[in-house]
């Protein structure tokens, strides 16, 4: 039988009693909790905290970190040369789409000088690497390597070269916490690119997989459209592709369509996402109605969207209430 | 046991560190939602055999750490913890003297107890999530719990 090993002093008589200590944690935790959750008042708090605790994340990711940068150090050199080669193929394409980019940009803005239209091309861009660290096991979170001291915010947009990946959920010092497009508590406006209609997509809390359903079961959408990133949240800047419809299933018992979209950002396999700064903010009723209050603390949650009667209704309606706050940090670019 | 000497809380907080880092580390996919409760378990541990050292506030700073690395709010794994170790301290005196299968059972229930509060609160701030396997870290900590005395015992009586 193994016991513990004794401490044989009492430890009655010294300090405060027992319930004393607990009941006055247990209020501060609460205190806490409230003060976290409703106002996140607690943030500057957080980020000092956290930076105390970020060698762990350090530690933990050190073992990835020192075999990316050993593979990188001793790649060979045939590697190298077909790894380079392919690179100035990809580039030179690129290069290619790119040439009338310039030429397009200025017509952009021109078009949008005359239509007062507040969205602007030329966002500022960081990349951040996603640290191999455990943030919840159950959401689908992710931590990257980027945070408050990099002028990062809550609610900032997230990309890979593929799609939108999500949103700064909680900003720490040295890092922060990414919430996926496909988190449950997450919900992104998208339109159908072929024709605008405007709707939601949500998070299923799996990867391949996010749901819309706010579309109508007459609502014109097919198997394979693009869905990209409205803008109307005024999280997302409008035009970045969020994901491709996959299914489609119309009941006529039913008033909506069953549609599902898979995620074009490669939310299982990146290791590189792009920190987005929007050059304009959006003028949507988001960025205006944006008290800083509890429900926006978290990203754009589901709650607000409640019983829409037309997908495009629905998006007008619940847009107002449900945004992140627009940031502070807007940076000069 | 030199509890309350320099060399006890060197070893309290390594111990710590350690649990910590277990806490955050990536596991496979398919045992990453068993993930057992370290930190949790070096908290009920250090309490039984180091109480003047892990105290309230000992547990409520470990709860604490986990919500600034994991948690989707402060204080929630906080108070979690808080109340394990208020009512590990309650019992102390008879935990100790408890046969090893008795004491599992009892870290069984103050983990089943932990889960559900962490459930709770999840459940007020937000959708929780309700997947059965969320239950699973409390199987899988009793498990390890006789494993974790064995060892810290032996570790503590070499180093005594």
């Amino acid at each position: 039988m193994v016991t513990l090993s004794s401490d044989t002093r009492p430890i009655i008589g010294r300090g405060p009693p027992l319930g004393a200590r607990f009941f006055f944690l247990a209020v501060l935790s609460i205190t806490v909790m409230v003060m976290d959750h409703r106002g996140g008042y607690l943030d500057t708090a957080r980020l000092w905290m956290s930076a105390v605790l970020h060698p762990l994340n350090v530690i933990v990711d050190a073992p990835h970190s020192l075999w990316d940068w050993l593979t990188g150090s001793f790649a060979d050199r045939a590697r190298l040369r077909e790894e380079n080669a392919e690179l100035s193929e990809a580039l030179r394409i690129a290069r290619t789409k790119l040439l009338q980019h310039e030429s397009l940009v200025e017509e952009n803005r021109r078009l949008r000088e005359l239509r007062k239209a507040s969205q602007g091309i030329g966002d500022r861009t960081l990349i951040a690497e996603i640290l191999h660290v455990t943030v919840d096991t159950f959401r689908h979170r992710v931590r990257i390597n980027k945070g408050a001291d990099d002028a990062v915010y809550e609610s900032q947009p997230v990309l890979d070269t593929f799609g939108v990946v999500g949103q700064v959920a909680r900003l720490d010092k040295f890092t922060s916490q990414v919430i996926l497009i496909s988190d449950a508590e997450h919900a992104t406006p998208v339109q159908v690119n072929r024709n605008g209609i405007r709707t939601i997509a949500m998070g299923t809390g799996s990867l391949a997989t996010l749901s819309l359903p706010f579309m109508t079961a007459e609502s014109d959408i097919r198997v394979g459209d693009l869905l990209v990133s409205s803008g109307l949240d005024g999280i997302f800047p409008a035009g970045y592709p969020v994901a491709t419809v996959t299914k489609v299933e119309r009941s006529s018992a039913d008033t909506f369509a069953t549609v599902e979209a898979k995620p074009l950002a490669q939310l299982d396999r990146d290791r590189e996402v792009l920190l987005l700064w929007p050059s304009t903010p959006a003028d949507s009723p988001a960025a205006q109605s944006n008290a800083p209050n509890a429900a926006d603390k978290a990203p754009a949650e589901k709650s607000p969207v409640n019983n829409p009667s037309t997908e495009s209704s629905s998006v007008e309606s619940s847009v107002p209430t449900q945004t992140g706050r627009r940031s502070d940090a807007e940076l000069p670019n | 046991m030199v509890s309350d000497g320099r060399i006890g809380s060197l070893r309290v907080t390594i111990s710590v560190a350690l649990a910590l880092i277990f806490a955050i580390v990536q596991l496979p996919d398919a045992i990453e939602p068993a993930r057992p409760e370290l930190l949790l378990l070096l908290v009920i541990y250090w309490s039984l055999s180091a109480p003047r050292l892990a105290g309230l506030t000992f547990a409520w700073l470990c709860g604490l750490a986990v919500d600034l690395l994991a948690g989707p709010i402060l204080g929630q794994h906080a108070i979690a913890f808080l109340l394990v170790a208020f009512l590990t301290h309650k019992f102390q005196l008879r935990m100790r003297i408890f046969p090893i299968w008795h004491q599992t059972l009892t870290v069984f229930m103050l983990l089943a107890l932990y889960e559900f509060l962490v459930f709770w609160i999840d459940g007020i701030i937000g959708p929780a999530i309700t997947s059965w396997m969320r239950w699973l870290p409390v199987f899988t900590s009793a498990l390890l719990w006789p494993v974790l005395v064995a060892v810290l015992d032996t570790l503590n009586r070499r180093r005594r």
